[in-house]
């Protein structure tokens, strides 16, 4: 597979880590009141969809970019890359 | 009769090769099958069950029954295919399944015993008793079976992997693809044209056909002359492109040196390619199929295509009398050639209703029963039949995907499903397409779509050539007899076995070919796979393409193991990362361990120890008492720093960061989100926002990225930044009663406890140098840790030993190391085992709760935090004289060693020379109340049982008072 790096463009899928779906963006707060219900999901449960996945690669064997990847999983085709961090705050995550 | 005149052989230069010992001449341009032909020799091999005598089929890759072993020693290569291998003098070939020689074969007796090994034998026969299967028959079926051995030597040569790049891949040089090669390559596209054969043109080399008025192999060179005189055109012969993988990327074995006796000084027997493209065009041309009727595997019979290529290409007449059974107008195509060449040609066409069926000739045709339409009958003596059911479009590489081919009922055959691989498209025979003029305006058409996606010109200028349909009538196997008539001949599949298979219910194409084996031999059932599936339809009154299809997995030809290893063998397997004081190392008689890629020292021998245990007791003694020193390079090691690096640790860390000092160390517990301890280490606060994590060896690299994925994922506006620097500082620990003395010798600084306490960190000079000291120890000792730039890292071993010299210091290895830190009680990899809590590792309470980090959550539900769950303890026996056994199971004394009773394992042993006797560290059920019980230790594998007792882990300087020295 290739994967077009935002800032490095097109790159061969050996140079990264898989790491799974993007969901894991929206870790719960564990100071908050019933985090042990909201960490359960968020650590063991994934939607498994046959088509199109945001998931998390990570650019190990080149510039540590965490990446959100848009793939389907039944083609392979990749519709979006995107660094992780642009998506992470756009989905409100900060400090 | 053998060499008839023509062909595209060298007759100038003569080559010697054997075949099973007898030596033959061939010629330049000769395949071993063609050459072997030349010399009337047709038993080529036997078949893979029956041991039945086989001869070539094709003349091509697709060769399902001429498969031999080449050279001898450690070169002796088994399973090739005498129709691709290239002669050369002094090749050596030798047949394969047969024993003791090819003409008689003592296994052949299972031909006679046909009826046991019909289709599914397997499932049957060897069912009961059950105890027989491993003992009796497997290592008799395994000796039956298989086709050729191995020399069991490592192979000399080498092997490469290589990356290519190109904005078209023509994947074929016949007409279709040398046409689209010209035509992309004339508009300047950077083109790879790859072809698995040694000689580019594809059928026009065995064809009589012009194209654009010349001869059709003499248009192909002059072809392949203008495209190697483009620079922009890579010419690839003996090249096969084996699958089609993710967005345009295509892998090819080129077969750089398998036509010579060996690969000349420096280069690789082959090379497997990586090829990245932009587009593709298939240009694989077409395979074409038998007709099975009774006993259609004597060696002489072979396809139509195939007895014609032979007599066109390489000039060999396979008999002086020969036949032709067709269905189709490309048979008479084969007639009309042979009749040309002189040959006594009879023409059996299935259209007229005329049929083949049987044949004679043990070792070799002898004669055929041709059974006219009219009913009568006739034994005509040939000693070569061509065969012909049709061609299927050579669609492998286009299925890659899943995408299913259909069918076309005009050439009944199936073609490649459109846009089954995105940017691929198919043209000529691949495509379903023919006649040599659709290949030739199909190629240009095709690349000039192609080019055009790219947004570059081209113009599709075709030769003129003919363009005959094929007429085919299908006729899939005759109706006749009680013999057997062979669909896939390499796995010994029969007619009857389909029948077999419908009969039992194994009717869908996936069951047929895994009750039949059809298809599954290494010939891929290239030219039997449609053949099984028309007369499943036939049997079913379905039609083929209700029937189903088979698709194709790379690769398209059996690949070498050594491609796919490339240079990635022996050493070489992996990298090797050395540390500072390696070369030191190995000048001291070092014994060195690989931990992950690294080459650590595990112990130092010195004159006169005979046993590493010598070695490491001393080392051990020498440390406590005196002063050792060791390389601990090896731990990852990533500079943190920023404006919010201490919330940041604090986010990482499961105990608190928040408080630790400017200038002070302190050990980190680093959780999974799910609960259980993923790393542990120190981290030194070198400045306000700048801190020194240090990590395990082995989790280096995925400590680094998880705290990445923190930082950039998590927490994207944490003002943090990371860099690893465990390269960049080569790291010693000096431990012992005397460390200070001796690192105090180095130093530019005032180290006294006063001035550098325990777990302090500073940046400070080695004479002069910059350096990085830590007091921290993990053996129990006053120790410290002293980090030079890597570049200073022989020079400071060499300094440090130097130094210690008045002290008696001795250099320790990781052996060493394991015994201190399990006398400390110190867990390390066997204890972080990714099943283990910190409350597991007695670490609980340094769990905060006051404050969110990364598992802290989930270590704290419900199982996580049973009182009963396991807890690290120390172990020793009760008899001194007893040693423990690492992964030994705890059992109350008088219980059974069941699995319902285990009650934990010993995770870590050593011998401790302070002790004089085996101690261990285990995780054993509540076992912080249980100290003091005696239990027994059992290991069932090693065999051992042992009676030990449950002791505190801290075996040695319990209080810690020897560190704080």
């Amino acid at each position: 597979m290739i994967i077009n790096h935002p800032l490095l463009g097109p790159r061969d899928a050996q140079e990264f880590i898989y790491l799974g779906d993007a969901a894991l963006i929206h870790r719960p707060d564990g100071m908050a009141e019933g985090a042990l219900e909201r960490f359960i999901p968020y650590t063991y449960l994934r939607d498994n969809p046959a088509g199109s996945h945001r998931e998390l690669w990570y650019h190990e064997q080149g510039d540590r970019s965490w990446l959100v990847v848009t793939r389907n999983t039944t083609t392979h085709e990749i519709t979006a890359v995107e660094m992780a961090r642009d998506v992470a705050r756009k989905e409100g995550r900060s400090k | 009769m053998s060499r008839i005149s023509g062909g595209q052989i060298d007759r100038s230069k003569t080559l010697r090769f054997q075949f099973d010992g007898v030596s033959y001449n061939g010629h330049p341009g000769d395949t071993l099958a063609s050459a072997l032909l030349a010399n009337n020799v047709r038993l080529m091999g036997r078949s893979f069950k029956y041991h039945r005598p086989r001869g070539v089929m094709a003349a091509g890759s697709e060769e399902p029954n001429a498969i031999v072993e080449l050279r001898s020693g450690a070169r002796q290569e088994p399973n090739t295919r005498a129709t691709v291998v290239e002669v050369f003098d002094g090749l050596q070939a030798q047949s394969q399944n047969r024993w003791p020689s090819l003409k008689f074969d003592a296994m052949a007796i299972n031909d006679r015993l046909s009826p046991f090994f019909a289709a599914g034998f397997y499932y049957k026969t060897f069912m009961w008793p059950a105890a027989f299967w491993e003992k009796i028959y497997e290592p008799i079926i395994r000796r039956a079976a298989g086709l050729g051995s191995l020399s069991k030597q490592d192979d000399p040569d080498a092997y490469d992997k290589g990356f290519l790049h190109c904005d078209l891949l023509i994947i074929g040089a016949g007409p279709a693809g040398l046409s689209a090669a010209l035509t992309a390559g004339r508009a300047g596209a950077r083109v790879i044209l790859a072809d698995e054969d040694f000689r580019m043109g594809g059928r026009l080399n065995a064809e009589t056909l012009e194209v654009g008025g010349a001869a059709g192999a003499d248009w192909a060179a002059q072809s392949v002359l203008e495209l190697a005189s483009l620079p922009n055109v890579r010419l690839m012969t003996r090249t096969t492109v084996i699958g089609a993988f993710d967005h345009g990327i295509y892998s090819a074995v080129e077969r750089v040196s398998d036509h010579l006796a060996q690969p000349l000084p420096g280069k690789p027997r082959q090379i497997l390619w990586r090829i990245y493209t932009k587009r593709a065009i298939l240009a694989a041309g077409a395979i074409e199929r038998p007709i099975a009727f009774e006993n259609n595997d004597r060696p002489g019979i072979m396809l139509a295509g195939a007895l014609r290529a032979y007599a066109n290409r390489w000039g060999v007449a396979v008999g002086e009398s020969v036949a032709v059974f067709t269905n189709n107008d490309d048979g008479l195509r084969t007639v009309a050639d042979l009749k040309a060449k002189g040959l006594n040609v009879t023409l059996i066409d299935a259209r007229q209703g005329d049929e083949v069926i049987d044949s004679a000739g043990r070792l070799g045709l002898k004669s055929i029963t041709i059974r006219r339409s009219n009913g009568r009958t006739e034994t005509v003596a040939v000693q070569a039949l061509g065969v012909s059911g049709g061609w299927n479009p050579n669609l492998n590489i286009a299925s890659n995907h899943r995408g299913r081919p259909v069918w076309d009922d005009q050439i009944a055959a199936f073609i490649p499903a459109p846009e089954s691989i995105a940017g691929l498209s198919c043209v000529g025979a691949a495509a379903g397409a023919f006649s040599t003029h659709a290949a030739l305006t199909m190629g240009a058409t095709h690349a000039v779509a192609a080019l055009a996606d790219l947004g570059l010109t081209a113009h599709a200028d075709a030769p003129t050539a003919e363009d005959a349909p094929l007429n085919l009538t299908p006729a899939w196997y005759v109706h006749s007899g009680k013999g057997r008539a062979w669909v896939d001949p390499q796995n010994d599949v029969t007619v009857k076995d389909v029948k077999l298979a419908k009969q039992e219910g194994f009717i869908s194409v996936e069951h047929l070919k895994r009750y039949t084996t059809l298809g599954m031999a290494t010939d891929q059932g290239k030219t039997g796979n449609v053949l099984g599936l028309a007369v499943m339809a036939e049997l079913t009154g379905k039609s083929i393409p209700e029937t189903g299809t088979t698709i194709y997995r790379p690769p398209y030809t059996p690949v070498a193991m050594g491609a796919l290893g490339g240079r990635a063998r022996g050493e070489d397997f992996k990298p090797t990362r050395q540390t500072p004081s390696h070369k030191w190392a190995t000048e001291q008689g070092a014994i060195f361990v690989e931990v992950g890629y690294w080459l650590r020292t595990q112990w130092l021998p010195r004159k006169g120890e005979t046993t590493w245990r010598q070695s490491v007791d001393r080392e051990v003694l020498q440390t406590r008492r005196s002063a050792g020193i060791c390389d601990v390079t090896t731990l990852g090691k990533i500079d943190i720093q920023g404006t919010d690096a201490g919330l940041f640790l604090d986010r990482v860390y499961a105990n608190n960061f928040a408080s630790l000092a400017v200038g002070k160390v302190r050990y980190g517990l680093m959780l999974r989100e799910d609960g259980m301890v993923m790393d542990d280490g120190t981290t030194a606060r070198m400045g306000q926002n700048e801190y020194v994590m240090t990590t395990t060896t082995a989790n280096a690299v995925p400590v680094f990225r998880h705290l990445e994925y923190c930082r950039q994922v998590l927490w994207p506006d944490l003002d943090v930044q990371l860099i690893s620097t465990t390269e960049a500082w080569a790291q010693y620990s000096v431990a012992g009663p005397n460390a200070r003395k001796l690192l105090q010798k180095l130093v530019d600084q005032d180290i006294s406890d006063a001035a550098f306490p325990y777990m302090a960190c500073g940046n400070i000079t080695v004479q002069g140098t910059r350096a990085r000291l830590f007091r921290i120890s993990f053996s129990g000792e006053l120790a410290y840790e002293i980090a030079v730039p890597t570049r200073y890292g022989d020079a400071m071993i060499r300094a440090l030993v130097e130094a210690g010299r008045e002290f008696d210091a001795v250099v320790y290895g990781t052996e060493a190391l394991g015994v201190m830190r399990v006398e400390k009680g110190h867990v390390a990899g066997n204890e972080l085992n990714g099943q283990s809590s910190a409350l597991n590792m007695g670490l609980g309470k340094m769990v905060s709760k006051k404050k969110d980090s990364i598992g802290m959550v989930l270590s704290q539900r419900i199982g996580m935090t049973a009182p009963d769950g396991y807890r690290l303890v120390g172990v020793k026996p009760v008899d001194p004289a007893q040693s423990l056994t690492a992964g030994a199971h705890f059992l109350a004394k008088g219980a059974e060693a069941v699995a319902a009773n285990d009650g934990g394992w010993l995770t870590s042993v050593v011998y401790s020379p302070h002790l004089g006797h085996s101690i261990g560290l285990g995780y054993l059920k509540s076992g912080d109340s249980r100290k003091g019980e005696r239990l027994r230790s059992v290991n069932l594998l090693a065999g051992t049982d042992v009676e030990v007792e449950i002791v505190s882990p801290h075996f040695f300087d319990p209080e810690g008072e020897r560190l704080r020295g």
